[in-house]
């Protein structure tokens, strides 16, 4: 115990504690601090908030405006929309509670100076489609990050948060959360009465489709690294869609988004021989899924089944058709800038493999799989809804309190909401901390009690992959390889294969089984049992210990998920053979899991789909 | 190598270290100059790239797809709020881009405190900061189902 407790312990008492400062925690930082004048809200963060998370390079389009001004949409529109893209499937409740606020956080981040398309014509925002809108989103991050930082009282920026805290006296209550700091190596103990977690989605559960140096270039970033899940899912809370994970159809290598070739740029797909293709596929489909297929517009997933059995067929690669579009200079500026804005790394593609979009169609492809909740996909912490609109099963006390007293989420923590993106992940940040506030102020005078054991128990297991590696080392000469311990990348990699291979990732294409999944399940429960045996030999590696551990947990949670919901609901994310097909007379519901840490057990159930809007 | 230092103009001022979300830009204790110690945990986000005050950071596209001969340079000027790219190609042409950043001075977004505190009666309603007059319509829109509809529509 001696390396522990030379380790200084930093105490921070708050009122608010944000778990990750991305666009959701920026959001509920900046609103705790509207409504909670004289609390203290404390925003931590594992990176720097100028700069971190799904947001840092930028964004060319924020993907969530209605356009109420205008006339536009109304927010019962947009849930529609989800619910139809989704398959029937989404918290109505919680995504007419975003849309109905999310104008005026884009009016907001305006006037804070982000720079907003206009159209000439019309004087309104520049439409990329009917719910985006397009921006140049270089500083998208910073600008936001400022206002957070001007709410704040502190932002703590390089601290890994590992744990949540629990209330002594009430199992189902948090009481804060712990972390290490990246740089110093201090133990830190945030103690606090309401707890938001913000910490964004998940990339590297699934193997990646460059497995060498670029490895790192997935979709999603590499620094989403679980822990909006594995947190609360540690702390007992109920997750919800955990096998609505998602695959994106995007340029190859690069993974450079589609959203304004496809609705701003008008170009369109074809497959390798200059056909078109997803017409041939619509009986095929049909047979699977009924008449989703004939909404409007196609269910994303959909649109990917089609892709996927294009190229199963032989008929690859599928192009994008860009030579038409630019040859018009403006959309040519539009089509480049759309990726030196948001996925430089395409533009870094293009150039080295001298793909003129002008004169070459370039590649599509399927990514992995990844785990989100504010996208085209809606995997998360179950949560309260809304007082004025949310059915009384969906309402235990506040708007997004998880099932665990006092802790809420944002973004993509928070599952059954999907298409929230940039502007709804900040706007429900603002709804869970106006929520948060309101939970501290009634609970004034509780106090969580947190014993200087609990804290101490997590300090021990957070630095303990330094004393492995640090007693392990002497063992061997010198490298990488050890009978007695394995690095955070082995580890990784291991996660990453077998997910691939039994939980349905590209290599299998996106299928499997029960078998499949119950040995993946075995598999998973043996890496867990190594992960006692993970070795960090400095701060960055422990780090990344933490990254792993909270990632095997998310992916646990994914292969339950799935292996419960018999049906292939989503097609075009995965397909369980054994259930090849929609099966709404049974699984037109949520399906829920909890983790038991005592017993390590998970239980599943399912939940009632509610309308509340035609 | 995802990115990578030029050892000539790097003054090793750790910018990079601070700035890069994937902790992988740190400070090589012989050459007292930053390089990437994980490129296989390299985005290509450009983050350090943008924050290096000598221009010391470059990108090779990852080894596993990208050919060599490009490069994807920028100039990201804060005080002037534009960001300006130069791509070139492998075969050597060349594009050129400019765009905003932003349009109010960096520091100006005042803080929710600054506000009139809100009311007992705003605390439990709807509205969130700035409702109704941010959101440009009359009032916040409101759904009180009168029922509620369960199973496939
Ligand atoms: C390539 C790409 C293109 C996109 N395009 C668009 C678009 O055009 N329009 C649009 O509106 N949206 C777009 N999105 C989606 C948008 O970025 C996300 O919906 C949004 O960022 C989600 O917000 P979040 O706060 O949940 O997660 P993030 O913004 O990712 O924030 C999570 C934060 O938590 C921190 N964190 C994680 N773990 C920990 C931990 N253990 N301890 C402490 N801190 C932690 C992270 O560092 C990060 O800062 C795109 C995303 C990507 C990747
Ligand atoms: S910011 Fe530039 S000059 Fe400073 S340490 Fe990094 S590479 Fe070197
Ligand atoms: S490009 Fe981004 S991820 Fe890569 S080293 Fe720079 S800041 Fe880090």
């Amino acid at each position: 115990m001696g390396l522990f407790n030379r380790r200084k312990t930093v105490f921070v008492d708050a009122d608010i504690l944000v778990i990750g400062g991305g666009m959701a925690g920026c959001g509920a930082t900046y609103e705790a601090r509207y409504w909670g004048r004289d609390l203290k809200i404390v925003c931590v963060e594992k990176a720097n908030i100028e700069r971190s998370g799904a947001v840092a390079q930028g964004l060319y389009a924020i993907n969530c405006y209605m356009g109420m001004q205008w006339d536009e949409n109304r927010p019962e529109d947009h849930v529609r929309y989800a619910r139809n893209d989704l398959m029937g499937l989404v918290r109505e409740d919680l995504g007419y509670d975003i849309a109905r606020h999310v104008d005026a956080t884009v009016h907001k981040f305006e006037e804070w100076g982000l720079p907003i398309m206009r159209n000439p014509e019309t004087g309104r925002y520049q439409r990329e489609g009917q719910w985006q809108i397009m921006i140049h989103g270089e500083s998208y991050k910073p600008i936001v990050a400022e206002a957070a930082q001007k709410a704040a009282t502190e932002v703590y920026n390089r601290i890994m948060v590992t744990h949540l805290l629990l209330d002594e006296k009430h199992e189902n209550r948090v009481g804060g959360a712990v972390g290490f700091n990246v740089r110093s190596g201090d133990f830190h103990v945030f103690r606090a009465r309401a707890v938001i977690v913000c910490a964004g989605g998940a990339s590297h559960i699934y193997k990646p489709r460059a497995v060498g140096e670029g490895m790192g270039r997935t979709w999603y970033a590499p620094w989403s690294s679980a822990s909006a899940y594995a947190l609360p899912i540690l702390a007992g809370a109920k997750m919800t869609q955990m096998e609505n994970r998602i695959v994106l159809t995007r340029f190859k290598d690069g993974y450079g988004p589609v959203g304004a070739y496809f609705l701003h740029l008008e170009t369109y797909t074809e497959n390798g021989y200059g056909q078109e293709y997803e017409s041939k596929w619509y009986d095929h489909t049909r047979a699977l899924v009924g008449d989703y297929i004939d909404r409007h517009p196609v269910p994303t997933c959909l649109r990917n089944h089609a892709f996927l059995e294009e190229v199963k067929a032989g008929n690859g690669p599928i192009r994008m058709v860009t030579r038409e579009a630019f040859q018009d200079p403006h959309k040519e500026t539009v089509g480049w800038e759309n990726f030196l804005g948001m996925t430089i790394g395409q533009a870094v593609v293009w150039a080295s493999q001298n793909i003129d979009p002008k004169h070459t169609d370039p590649e599509l492809t399927t990514s992995e799989p990844y785990v989100m909740g504010s996208h085209a996909t809606c995997s998360g912490a179950w949560a309260s809804g809304p007082a004025d609109c949310a059915p009384d099963e969906y309402q235990w006390g506040y708007n997004r309190m998880m099932t665990v007293e006092g802790l809420f989420g944002a973004g993509d923590a928070i599952g059954g909401s999907a298409h929230k993106f940039s502007s709804g992940s900040f706007t429900e940040g603002r709804i869970a901390a106006k929520a948060a506030v309101n939970f501290a102020m009634d609970r004034a005078r509780e106090q969580p009690e947190i014993s200087e054991r609990q804290y101490d128990e997590l300090k021990a297991q957070v630095f303990q992959p330094l004393e492995t590696y640090r007693v392990g080392r002497n063992e061997i000469v010198a490298g990488t390889v050890s009978p007695s311990y394995i690095l955070p990348i082995n580890g990784l990699q291991r996660l990453e294969q077998l997910m691939d291979e039994y939980v349905g990732g590209i290599g299998s294409h996106y299928t499997t089984n029960e078998p499949l999944l119950s040995r993946g399940l075995e598999l998973l429960g043996m890496l867990k049992e190594d992960l006692a045996r993970l070795a960090a030999e400095d701060l960055h590696q422990l780090q990344r210990a933490w990254e792993l551990r909270h990632r095997v947990l998310a992916s646990e949670a994914v292969a339950h998920h799935t292996l419960f919901r018999r049906e292939t609901r989503w097609p075009g994310y995965y397909y369980r053979a054994d259930h090849p097909k929609l099966d709404d007379e049974d699984w037109h519901c949520f399906t829920l899991s909890r983790y038991d840490r005592h017993a390590d057990s998970w239980e599943m159930e399912k939940a009632p789909v509610y309308h509340i809007v035609d | 190598m995802p990115t990578f230092v030029y050892m000539t103009q790097c003054d090793g001022c750790g910018h990079c270290v601070d700035i890069c979300p994937s902790d992988i830009m740190h400070i090589d204790s012989t050459h007292r100059r930053a390089y990437n110690i994980e490129p296989n945990m390299c985005w290509e986000c450009y983050s350090c790239v943008k924050a290096c005050p000598q221009n010391a950071i470059d990108v090779r596209g990852y080894a596993d797809f990208a050919p060599l001969g490009h490069s994807v340079r920028v100039l990201r000027e804060d005080t002037k709020g534009t960001i300006s790219w130069r791509v070139q190609f492998r075969d050597g042409r060349v594009k050129s881009f400019e765009s905003p950043i932003r349009t109010t001075p960096w520091g100006s977004i005042p803080s929710p405190a600054d506000m009139p505190a809100p009311s007992a009666e705003a605390m439990r309603s709807e509205e969130l900061a700035h409702e109704p007059d941010a959101l440009k319509v009359a009032d916040l829109p409101a759904l009180r189902p009168g029922q509620f509809r369960k199973g496939a529509l």
